[in-house]
């Protein structure tokens, strides 16, 4: 079986798009429309709802705005609170996901290329990380938190984000780094590279793509993180985004036009991040499933 | 300095119990030159391994671990949160908990969400997924619009959703137009209509990464496989039943297991939506905002952590489970086709 596989991969990749993948009748295409229009149906609810009024949205609940007004929109942008949440949001996002990245790499160097006494241990514990969800610890969490001074600040909610985000960067990782040549390596010391040499010179260049699949996972779960800020952040000038749309959507809750009008424009930093990195949220997934 | 990293690369090669040894009794090394730089390189490497993988295991531990042992150790003890917990109840909380038919209630909701995901999701997200991966135009466009729901945090799919829903909400409104309103109702505070509200809503939340999933699947199966079958002349639903699916089996398995587990940790868009506009998690509670309002909301934090554990302990009695049943079958499969080859 395994013979006649190999010989005749190259030309099964000419005929790729021929046999599996038959030309799409006009139905595929009217299914998958219907489909995508179901996927983003609430989202431009949410969108095309900030430019009405109240009193539009009383009157015809599902209708088009007429005339559509920017006044919402301009209240939120022109509001220093909106901006306040988007920087905290970014703080969080971006210091998690440094914090996940460098210790991550570091640990999964080590896990990966020494041989000592406990890493199977050590590996171990990561691995079990993966079973402690946030929910089960987030009560003493929030007192660890307390106790250290740092609720109503970003650093309570990046460094818990930062240790649960490990164990999934280390499990990607730790194959990844394992992977590189030990030839490599040989080389390297031959040439008068310590392994820390190696480390700056060799590995952190090799593992950008590992690094980067892990990086946007930790930086999409910290930009969305919902239980642990609302545990950790009662004060509105610290909420991140999702806390502070909340906070938003109660406090104004008459005012639907302008909670949708809010609402969507703090969904749009997480669309832009995610059309501009697609491909490597989609390739990242693609690789968990085949490895 | 030369000698020192030259002499910490060949330790690398030497199998570690030698190393050790050498490095720490030091009786059998040859010759006391060697010993020293074998030492030296030894304790360099130790230096290394802690330096580089210290900070990780500090912050694992301090906020992984020990949060979640604590919550093993509150869980005794029936506590409001701060000082020293002294008042030790042993098992009490979890007789509590058991006894509470709100829990039971709330366990029930999670097994309806972990069955229901399984059965709107799975099939839905295969058949998408199959359509998807015809050639046809703008597909790349069509797998990024899909994935948004996915990718917008759980705050704004509850507000939007939570908006629609209400009883004036667009839902219904589009309902009486259409000439259905009979099935405008109360999509939110029916605790009977609840769950489902909530099973569309994580439908529509999860289904494009579902999808994604699946599609990434499909890329693995080799191709050969169906030109070997239309060669025999197999149909489009015959090789659909008898080449894709059992080859997809992997990757069905692998979603499931994420998605039992998601489920029954499910909190932030019931908490988000019922709290914001029904004020009441009735019909759509699960263990999760069980344990935030008995718990913490109610000022029981040991009350609170007892209700994580047994959180806890359900989903990893069902991680293992189905980790020796189900996902055991893809490599024992694997092992088995390798013998066959």
């Amino acid at each position: 079986m395994t013979a006649p596989l190999t010989a005749t991969t190259p030309r099964t990749r000419k005929n790729k798009n021929k046999s599996k993948i038959g030309a799409a009748g006009p139905m595929t295409y009217v299914i998958a429309y219907a489909f995508v229009g179901i996927c983003i149906a609430p989202v431009l609810y949410i969108i095309i709802g900030g430019f009405r009024t109240n009193a539009q949205i009383t009157s015809d609940p599902s209708g088009f705005p007429s005339p559509w007004r920017i006044s919402n929109y301009v209240d939120v942008l022109s509001s220093p609170m909106f901006w306040q949440q988007i920087g905290n949001s970014a703080i969080s996002a971006i210091c998690t996901t440094i914090g996940v990245v460098v210790l991550g790499v570091m640990a999964s160097y080590v896990l990966a290329r020494y041989t000592f006494v406990g890493r199977g241990a050590m590996y171990s514990l990561f691995a079990a990380g993966l079973m402690f969800p946030m929910t089960v610890a987030i009560t003493p969490l929030y007192i660890l938190i307390k106790n250290l001074g740092l609720t109503n600040s970003l650093a309570g909610i990046i460094l818990p984000q930062i240790a649960f985000a490990l164990p999934t960067t280390v499990i990607i990782l730790v194959p990844f780094l394992r992977a590189i040549p030990k030839e490599l390596e040989e080389a390297a010391a031959i040439d008068g590279t310590s392994r820390l040499g190696f480390f700056f010179r060799m590995v952190v260049p090799l593992s950008v793509p590992g690094v980067v699949t892990t990086g946007i996972l930790a930086f999409i779960g910290a930009w969305n993180s919902y239980m642990l800020p609302l545990f950790v952040l009662n004060n509105e000038a610290s909420y991140t985004l999702p806390l502070g749309v909340q906070a938003f959507a109660s406090q104004y809750s008459v005012d639907t036009a302008r909670v949708l009008a809010f609402t969507a424009l703090s969904m749009i930093p997480a669309l832009i991040f995610f059309s501009l990195f697609e491909r490597r949220i989609v390739g990242g997934l693609t690789g968990a499933v085949k490895g | 300095m030369s000698d020192s990293q030259g002499e910490s690369s060949l330790a690398t090669k030497t199998p570690p119990r030698g190393r050790s040894t050498a490095g720490g009794g030091a009786i059998t090394a040859p010759s006391p030159a060697g010993r020293a730089r074998r030492g030296r390189a030894d304790w360099r490497k130790r230096a290394e391994i802690a330096l580089l993988s210290g900070p990780a295991i500090i912050m694992f531990l301090a906020f992984v671990i020990f949060p979640v042992v604590m919550a093993a150790y509150y869980g005794f003890f029936k506590w409001k949160g701060y000082g020293v917990p002294t008042d030790f109840v042993g098992l009490e909380n979890y007789l509590v908990i058991f006894k509470d038919t709100a829990f039971h209630e709330a366990l029930m909701h999670n097994g309806f969400i972990v069955v229901m995901s399984l059965v709107m999701q799975g099939p839905a997200a295969v058949a998408v997924a199959l359509l998807l991966n015809q050639k046809m135009r703008g597909r790349s466009l069509i797998r990024v619009l899909i994935f948004v729901p996915y990718v917008i945090s759980e705050v704004i799919v509850g507000t939007g959703w939570g908006l629609m829903l209400q009883t004036s909400g667009a839902i219904n409104d589009v309902l009486i137009k259409i000439g259905l309103p009979g099935w405008a109702v109360d999509w939110l505070s029916d605790p009977d209509v609840a769950i489902w509200s909530l099973m569309v809503i994580l439908t529509w939340k999860y289904l494009g990464f579902a999808v994604i999933l699946f599609l990434a699947g499909l890329q693995s199966i080799p191709e050969e496989l169906y030109e070997a079958a239309s060669i025999d002349g197999a149909s489009y639903w015959q090789m659909q039943r008898s080449i894709t699916l059992p080859l997809l089996g992997p990757t069905m398995r692998i979603w499931a297991f994420l998605s039992i587990i998601g489920a029954l940790q499910l909190f932030d868009l019931v908490y988000i939506i019922w709290g914001q506009y029904v004020a009441s998690t009735a019909g759509t509670s699960t263990m999760a905002t069980y344990m935030v309002a008995n718990g913490r909301n109610a000022g029981n934090y040991g009350y609170g952590n007892a209700v994580a554990v047994v959180l806890f302990l359900i989903s990893l009695v069902i991680a293992l489970v189905y980790q020796r049943f189900v996902l055991r079958r893809d490599t024992e499969g694997a092992l088995t086709e390798g013998k066959k080859k």
